[in-house]
């Protein structure tokens, strides 16, 4: 007797427990003042992400969102959007799809965000595409180059950011048959959507047995030896990698530990030589010269360029004066977009009217290719231009490059770049 | 205790029921969020379950029960994936998926079972954790089908017209898996309090007395872990339902490792024990998420992710201290119940 009213008291306890967190729960919306437009009131804007600040991919990509809320501050500091002030919640995922789910979860569900602004990652971001259709939550500009995002039918809030891995892929495959012909090219790529989007861009200018051999990896095991022992054995003269920074930097090291050193042709994704040079540390360091990559926002290096002028100043007044790479760049670009997007949604901001504003496209900024936003065309940039480390200093060479992810041939893009604002934020 | 076995079938049925009945209730006025949190602890509740009966009460570590619960998850997935392909649809389709991960695990609950009953302490500790290790990495090896460190989406019917348009997807979910949850509960508590259940415990005490009252020893150790499997791959499915998404890194060796700590710090050996161990599995990353959010984002950078391991260690190490016999013994004290 004495167990069943033991036992009773457990199940008790345990359901006062349960009670408080759903009082607790309930403490969160305020009926009355709660806005017709989740996440939007009149003087805020509450727009979320997922990040991995933590976890495999860490290195860099957690420079990205503090880049993004540093041009917010600015733009909230000049007054905001529409008198709105942005606030960016950033949740660390640490690239584990698994995590993703519950963080964009409680992103939507219980901080009831606007939109979620460019979560990060191929194999994180494609497991929550589902959830927000089903809730209608816009989801702008994913940090990842995947086909999935520019499936206006299927997922009709979601849009991408940079060029996809197929674009990027055959511009690079581009520069090697213009540069390396007759040399044995080969891939190595990431074990998911972003490894084979990429392979199928290369493929579509090297011809499938263009590659002479293919290698993949998983973020999970950072033992990448037995395949580049299997480049090297195969004789790869050229090497074209869809790798994340950690990964790049691992192929790098392991490759030079086994002696093995071909022309590495490497994604904007894994590119960045600041990143990389970070995670080699100086011994590693002289491995990147001649390293070949392709890109689509200013270079760090340019400092004359008025975009790196303005967001190194943005930098230096909300970041913390965080050393200035490609990531912080790509995270004020991403940021610099998003404002764009808000402003030609216009005053009375809604889910439906962002997803408008952006498939009208015709935004400008600092990126070297157009947006290709359209009614039928979700995808971001549509074209990249070629760069290479020379001296410890990553710079641009030749043209700008636009195709796109079927059959159109890469072509040259000669449209000039566009100067910021002088406030830094943009106009209607 | 000298009461007959049907007027305990009887008193676990009322409780069983009168739980259904809040957590009906409660379930109706949690936010969405609030419940996909709920359902979640229902889905861990049944691996904490299992591995109470398994470690608990028969004496058997198990450090591989995450990689089980993948197993489940897995079969989950595919199955709805493939029935839903072929055009089936309705109801029974979900409980037909999460049958399916049962026998799936029942399976691989016996395999490991059997080489588990030749192996004591620190040996048995090993094939578990290989395991743990091994399950999720062959998710890369055949990645045409299980699609590697990306995973799969799980097809989930939507919930019934009957409940209305708006009725949200996550309360749904949440009815699902604590339905579930309470019939294992329910099941569970039958059989703990059985001949079985004292079979297990006469094991767990010592086993060259066991043998002497007549028990077959491995017998008893392979059906405790097939039943503590069944119950992992129950939990896994369900999972796999809450969240619409399998991939390894959810299984991985940490989850299995948090599974032993979450039933030793709710207290070892007791049902309810296991559910306080679910609860702080959903509760304390929530938590921590919550302390490093105020944070600068340098700081809390760094505190992401490693914070929650460093609670979990902490409070492990505090309720042992300060209580050895988990959350349970505790409240027993308090409670001034006999233990």
């Amino acid at each position: 007797m004495y167990r069943s009213a033991r036992r009773g008291l457990a199940l008790a306890a345990s359901l006062t427990l349960l009670v408080a967190i759903a009082a607790c729960s309930s403490d969160g919306d305020t009926p009355g003042t709660s806005a017709p437009v989740p996440g939007v009131t009149d003087t805020e804007i509450v727009v979320g992400t997922h990040q991995p600040l933590t976890g495999p991919a860490s290195g860099g990509y957690s420079k990205i969102s503090p880049a993004t809320k540093a041009y917010f501050d600015y733009v909230n500091a000049a007054g905001g959007v529409n008198g709105r002030k942005i606030t960016y919640k950033v949740m660390d995922d640490g690239y584990n799809p698994a995590t993703t789910q519950t963080a964009v979860r409680q992103l939507v569900l219980q901080d009831k965000v606007f939109a979620i602004l460019n979560g990060l990652g191929t194999p994180t971001h494609t497991g929550v595409l589902d959830f927000l259709k089903t809730n209608r939550v816009p989801d702008l500009f994913v940090a990842s180059g995947s086909r999935s995002w520019d499936q206006p039918d299927k997922y009709p809030g979601t849009f991408g950011f940079q060029p996809d891995y197929t674009v990027e892929g055959k511009i690079l495959a581009n520069h090697v048959k213009a540069n390396f012909a007759g040399q044995k090219t080969c891939f190595f790529g990431q074990n998911d959507d972003f490894g084979r989007d990429s392979l199928a861009g290369v493929t579509k200018i090297l011809g499938a047995d263009g590659v002479a051999a293919k290698q993949e990896y998983v973020v999970t095991n950072t033992n990448i030896g037995p395949q580049i022992g299997a480049l090297k054995a195969a004789g790869c003269q050229v090497v074209i990698l869809a790798t994340v920074p950690g990964f790049t930097a691992l192929s790098l090291g392991t490759a030079a530990r086994l002696a093995f050193r071909p022309q590495w042709i490497v994604s904007s994704v894994g590119g960045d030589y600041t990143t990389l040079a970070k995670t080699l540390g100086d011994a590693g360091k002289p491995l990147l010269e001649g390293l070949t990559g392709a890109n689509y926002l200013p270079a760090a290096s340019d400092t004359g360029n008025p975009w790196i002028q303005l967001f190194q100043k943005i930098n230096k007044e909300h970041n913390g004066d965080a050393p200035f790479d490609g990531n912080i760049i790509y995270g004020m670009s991403v940021g610099y977009l998003f404002v764009q997007a808000l402003l030609a949604a216009g005053k009375d901001l809604t889910r439906e009217g962002i997803i408008a504003a952006v498939e009208k496209g015709g935004f400008k900024g600092p990126g070297l290719a157009p947006f290709l936003f359209a009614k039928g065309d979700h995808s971001g940039y549509g074209g990249m231009r070629m760069m290479k480390v020379t001296a410890g200093v990553q710079s641009y060479f030749g043209p700008t490059f636009k195709t796109d992810e079927a059959e159109a041939p890469v072509t040259e893009y000669a449209d000039p770049a566009v100067t910021p604002p002088t406030s830094g934020v943009p106009t209607a | 205790m000298t009461m007959p076995i049907r007027s305990t079938l009887l008193r676990h049925l009322l409780y069983t029921l009168a739980g259904a009945g809040v957590l009906l209730a409660v379930t109706s006025t949690l936010e969405p969020f609030r419940s996909f949190q709920l359902a979640t602890v229902a889905a861990y509740f049944c691996a904490t379950a299992g591995l109470t009966v398994l470690t608990g009460l028969n004496g058997q570590l198990s450090l591989g029960h995450g990689a089980l619960m993948a197993v489940g998850a897995y079969t989950v997935a595919i199955a709805q994936n493939m029935l839903s392909d072929e055009g089936f649809s309705g109801g029974w389709l979900l409980p037909v998926s999460l049958l399916a991960a049962v026998l799936t695990t029942v399976i691989a609950g016996l395999v490991i079972g059997l080489a588990a009953a030749r192996l004591r302490g620190p040996y048995l500790a090993g094939v578990t954790l290989a395991v743990a290790v091994t399950i999720p990495a062959l998710t890369t090896a055949f990645d045409e089908v299980f699609n590697s460190d990306q995973g799969l989406s799980v097809y989930l019917d939507p919930p019934p017209a009957s409940l209305g348009l708006t009725f949200p997807l996550e309360r749904w979910q949440a009815w699902i898996a604590l339905g579930t949850a309470l019939i294992v509960a329910l099941l569970l508590a039958n059989l703990v309090h059985s001949r079985y259940g004292r079979t297990l415990r006469a094991v767990r005490d010592n086993e060259v007395a066991a043998r002497l009252a007549g028990i077959n020893v491995a017998r008893t150790q392979v059906s405790a872990f097939v039943v503590s499997a069944a119950c992992a791959g129950l939990g896994g499915g369900l999972l796999a339902v809450v969240t619409q998404s399998v991939s390894p890194g959810a299984y991985s060796l940490t989850l299995s490792l948090f599974l032993l700590m979450a039933v030793v710090v709710g207290g070892l050996g007791s049902l309810t024990g296991a559910v306080w161990g679910a609860l702080l599995l959903v509760v304390l990353p929530d938590l921590t998420h919550t302390l490093t959010e105020g944070l600068s984002p340098s700081a809390a950078q760094r505190l992401e992710g490693n914070l929650s391991l460093a609670v979990f260690g902490l409070t492990l190490i505090v309720v042992m201290i300060a209580a050895p016999g988990g959350i349970q013994g505790l409240f027993r004290k308090l409670t001034g119940a006999r233990s």
